[in-house]
């Protein structure tokens, strides 16, 4: 076992400890930042599987907007500091049992299935090559997807904005203008790290 | 090339379906809707290491897992957004973001 296999197991015990932390601890605002633990640590799988434009995808989206989103409606929704209320004992059995089962048997799939790697190329990802098949309008190009997706933007702009439009009767007006810029200011600088 | 052969596929695979069923776990246990929200990323984010994974080690020369994993990237933004936007609407209403408080559409 070399220093590139040592890494790998290391970030992945990063990755599922601050992930299992997230989804068990009792404050709310912890969770948010434990989550966003887990999200750099896979963000650091993909710099170890050499795709460093996914890895910086990766940390501009999740790391710099969603979670940044979360926490934003954290503080507008509830106190961060408070203890959220446990899940009760047999639910947390059972769905335990549910994800212990369901896991094992995943892995047990995965390892009798044996791949087979194809004798191919060597896998380099060149920003280029990403740019320009997403243009292309050539057989593999992915210009049509690259489209709809844009569109998808732009109506889940809009739609943020309709949902989070307060009525006239709202009394609460402060809170409701931050959290329609950081919506918006969220998705147009996704936006634009796309286009 | 040569950092291919020494960790075998399933292993990267192993990693994914943890992180996919510790987000199904937080999805089972929290009441919270923002916590329902993170535990759904990391279950985008472990398809999108499969993704990955599997254009690296199946078809090292083509792009379409990067492809997809960039689209899963777009569409979860675009997801978590107008979740949030929905969150802070029913917070307005209900003055509470408890799966239990909102039950009007149940029944």
């Amino acid at each position: 076992m070399n220093a590139h296999a040592i890494i790998f197991y290391l970030i992945s015990a990063f990755l599922l400890g601050t992930g299992i932390l997230s989804v068990t601890t009792k404050k709310i605002f912890r969770s948010a930042i434990w989550l966003l633990f887990s999200l750099v640590g896979i963000a650091s799988l993909y710099f170890w599987m050499e795709v460093e434009f996914v890895a910086a995808v990766q940390i501009i989206v999740y790391v710099g907007g969603i979670v940044i989103l979360i926490i934003f409606s954290i503080f507008l929704t509830q106190q961060s500091g408070k203890e959220m209320p446990g899940p009760g004992l047999l639910r947390t059995v059972f769905s335990l049992l549910a994800v212990l089962f369901g896991a094992g048997f995943c892995c047990m799939l995965i390892n009798e299935y044996g791949f087979t790697q194809l004798p191919g190329n060597q896998f380099s990802v060149a920003v280029a090559d990403i740019g320009t098949q997403m243009l292309s309008t050539a057989e593999h190009g992915f210009v049509l997807p690259f489209e709809v997706v844009s569109m998808l933007l732009l109506g889940a702009m809009i739609g943020c904005i309709v949902i989070a439009m307060k009525s006239k009767e709202a009394k609460n007006k402060g809170v409701l203008e931050n959290e329609q810029e950081a919506v918006g200011t969220v998705i147009s600088s996704q936006q634009n790290n796309t286009l | 090339m040569s950092s291919l052969s020494e960790i075998p596929l399933a292993h990267i695979l192993f990693v994914s379906t943890a992180l996919f069923f510790i987000g199904m776990y937080g999805l089972f246990t929290r009441k919270n809707l923002v916590t329902l929200l993170m535990a759904i990323e990391l279950m985008l984010n472990s398809v999108n290491i499969n993704f990955i994974a599997f254009n690296k080690y199946l078809y090292p020369g083509k792009l379409d897992g990067v492809f997809f994993s960039l689209f899963i990237i777009t569409i979860a933004a675009a997801e978590a957004a107008v979740a949030i936007a929905i969150i802070i609407n029913l917070y307005r209403s209900h003055q509470s973001i408890d799966v239990d408080d909102a039950t009007e559409m149940k029944y």
